[in-house]
This record gives C-alpha cells, structure tokens and sequence, in this order.
C-alpha cells in the first residue's frame, strides 16, 4: 500500500498542475474565444473548425509533441523542462486552452447578437461591452472552465509522457493509477481512482453552486 | 429651432449593394422624426449609421455641424441613446438594467440613484426596480429599455419599432405615455415604425424611405395629401 504521505504529495502535486494548467488555459482562451466568437474576419471559420479540432486533441499525441519540444535535443531541450511538473503544466495547458476557447467561443455566440448593438448603444467602451457579454455568458463560461478543468485532471497520457512518473516529483494521480494497476495492485489503483474522482466531484460541485447561484441572482 | 442632425449623400452598402441612399436630410434640435416605410427599406440601417455602429460607404453624417466620423467614436455614441426592437435587458434587476448607461459613463451613486428613480416614475415602472429583468412581461420590459434610455438624458434619441413586439393594447398605452413623455420633454428623437398611424402619433415630421431610397419628408397631412412619387402613394394605400 502506497504510503499516506506519497498518496497526501501525489494528489496536491496533481490539483497543482490541473489548476495551474486550467488558469492558464483561462487565460488564453477566454480573450482568444472572445475574439473568435466577435471578431469578423477572413478565415474566421477556419480558425475556428481548428479550435474545435484542438478540443479533441488525444493527450497522448499531445505529449509526444510537447515531450518531442522539450527533449534535450528538441526546440526548447536547453530549458531542461522534460520530466518535470512545469512540462505537465505545459501539455495539460496545449489539451485545456482549445477546450475553453472553443467553449468560450460557442457561449458568447448563442448571445442575442444584437446585445453588442446595445450596449454599445448604450455607450459602452469595447471593454466595458466584452465585460457585460462575459457576464451575460457566465453560466456557459463556467461550464467551459469545469471542462477545462476535467479534461487535464483526468489525462494520463500527457503527464506519463512529458513527467516520466517519477516518484516524489511527477508522479500525479493518474500516472500513480496506470503504476499501481500495471504492477497488479488493483487495490491500491481502485483506491486512487475513488480519491480522484472524490476530488473531481468536489471541485466540480464548488463550480456548480456557484454557476447556479448566478443563474438564480 | 437648428439642426441637430445633417446628412449629406449617404451611401451605406451591405456586401457590396446599395442599402440606403439618401441625398439630404436635417433633423432639428428637439424634433420627433417618424422614420416609415416597409419592412427590408432600410429604416434600421439609417439609425444604425445615425449611431456610428455601421460606416457609410460615401457621404456624411453631421451632429451639431460636426461630421460624426471625425468625433471620438465613444465621445459621440454617450451623446445618443438606442431602443431596439426587442427590449435586450441584461440578465440583473431593473433598477441595474436602467443605471447601466450610467454606469458606463461613470455617473456617481447618488447621481445614478436620483436619475433612476425621477425616470422610472416618469415611465411608470419605479414598482419593478427590484426585479430581474427574466420576470417581466413584454411590455414592462420595454418600458424598462425606454427608462433605460431616457436616463441618460441623451441629445438624441434613437428608436427602432420599440413597440412592434408587444401587444395591441399595451402597444396603444406605450405609445400614448411616449407621445406624451417626447411632447413635455423636447428631446431630438427619431423613431422608426412601419405603421402610419403610429409615426403620426409620435412624430411631428415623417420621412418616408422606400427600397433604400429617402422618398420624401414632411408632416403627415403633407405626405397623405401629396406623395411625392407612385411608390409612395403605394405604401400608404397598403397601410
């Protein structure tokens, strides 16, 4: 049985890496989604059918490509990124980001287009009328995060690949599971599953209350 | 009275076809203009230009003798205010849906609180402020959009069938209060409708845009007594 402490580092270092790769994808992708769902521009269908693409990205070819970046002999070898949580991060933001853009993307254009009219009627700045579509799309929005989130916390393929599952370092819930079941510890891996999807639960139903608490204001 | 509105050889194009032309229009300071004509003309095209959301193709659009495309663009649209068609509230209480201009601009609490509640009274919806916009009828909603409006004490006011989506009876009590309200209040309105009756109700000038064309300006009784071409006398048989 894996130790209380190396289960207590392997779930934070998972949580970590998940949350930090969903900020980032936040970052990218609500401004990018914002842009393809308002912009008018030539190839704008384009860009979005590879958004869209990018939102089915299996993890594992992901991390081929992330790991084939980050190699030593790779683009970006001299940084010394491979085998650590930062190289996590970094492939589980390539699989989220496309999620939440393409998501962002979508619930900004099921809105009345004539709400941009409107509020730009109303003397809205171009900031001031993006913060009030955001506003008015916050229920779609936070379903867009809550995918986010649940397409990085439940990959293995990536964090196996780019991380290495090296213990005390890379080693995150799922890579831990794939571990556990290989060497036929089918308890141990049943146990880190049921404490994953515990967690996952836990965060999504946080995320809920929220987003129903904003469709009852 | 003096020219609010001046407008000089507009050509405004969608996908590269003429959807307007007009070769002179003036709108005076504190006039309510009745813009009429068909569904398709091109009425809502022309407010849309009047409120620098679309770009003519040629010509000119002069607020207070200056030409709209060289006003800061913002500076200019917080000089107007735009009631669409369908009331478009926000997704927050009434009270917030009615400040919201105001808050754009900045306007102080107190301020917002004083304005709010003086045009809301005036439009008879100051028992809702406290609900959400979702739980409003169709036409308490509109209401809300036209306090909405009204608040930000525009210099021009723009309306597009505001009243087109609620029902014949509620359609006849809105109209009344607004003829009302425009008549105490002087504001430069231009309001656009497909119904004769009710530009003559609400507008002490009428122009008639048909296919994309300004055919003809003048009171009502003018237009009705003589229409400037064949196309228009066919629009006031069909209404």
């Amino acid at each position: 049985m894996l130790f209380d402490n190396e289960i207590f580092q392997i779930t934070l270092l998972s949580l970590q890496v998940s949350a930090l790769a969903t900020l980032i994808s936040l970052l990218i992708g609500l401004p990018f989604g914002t842009w393809l769902a308002l912009g008018n521009f030539r190839g704008r269908s384009f860009v979005l059918s590879i958004v869209n693409t990018g939102m089915a990205l299996p993890p594992v070819v992901v991390g081929l490509l992330v790991a084939m970046t980050l190699w030593r002999s790779g683009p970006l070898g001299g940084l010394r990124l491979i085998y650590t949580p930062v190289a996590i991060i970094i492939a589980q933001t390539v699989i989220s980001a496309p999620v939440v853009m393409g998501l962002t993307a979508a619930a900004l254009a099921s809105l009345d287009p004539r709400l941009q009219q409107q509020l730009l009627g109303l003397g809205a700045s171009r900031p001031q009328m993006i913060w009030y579509l955001w506003r008015e799309a916050r229920l779609p929005l936070l379903a867009a995060l809550m995918a986010g989130f649940g397409s990085v916390i439940s990959e293995v393929g990536a964090s196996m690949m780019v991380g290495g599952n090296i213990k005390g370092q890379t080693r995150v819930l799922t890579t831990a599971i794939v571990l556990e079941t290989s060497k036929g510890e089918f308890g141990n891996a049943l146990a880190l599953s049921a404490l994953l999807l515990i967690l996952t639960y836990l965060i999504n139903l946080a995320l809920t209350l929220i987003q129903q608490k904003g469709r009852k204001r | 009275m003096s020219e609010l509105i001046s407008i000089k050889d507009l050509l405004i194009q969608r996908n590269g076809r003429n959807v307007l032309k007009i070769k002179s229009l003036e709108i005076q300071r504190g006039e309510t203009l009745a813009i009429v004509g068909p569904n398709g003309a091109g009425k809502s095209t022309l407010l849309l230009a009047l409120a620098h959301l679309i770009r003519p193709k040629h010509g000119e659009i002069l607020f207070n003798g200056r030409p709209i495309h060289q006003m800061d663009d913002l500076e200019y649209r917080r000089k107007i205010s735009f009631v669409f068609q369908d009331p478009l509230l926000m997704d927050m209480t009434v009270y917030h849906n009615i400040a919201l201009g105001l808050k754009f601009r900045g306007t102080d609490k107190d301020e917002t609180h004083m304005r709010v509640g003086r045009w809301s009274q005036a439009i008879g919806v100051e028992s809702l402020l406290a609900r959400r916009a979702g739980q409003l009828s169709g036409g308490e909603a509109q209401r809300v959009s036209l306090a909405r409006a009204f608040v930000l004490d525009p210099e021009l006011l723009l309306m597009d069938e505001p009243f087109s989506a609620v029902d014949p009876p509620t359609r006849a009590q809105l109209l009344k209060d607004l003829s009302t309200l425009l008549s105490q209040d002087h504001r430069t309105t231009i309001f656009v409708t497909h119904n004769l009756s009710e530009a003559a109700q609400v507008g002490s000038r009428m122009a008639v845009i048909i296919n994309g064309e300004l055919k003809q300006v003048g009171t009502p009784q003018e237009i009705k007594l003589a229409p400037a071409d064949k196309s228009v006398e066919e629009f006031l048989k069909e209404l």
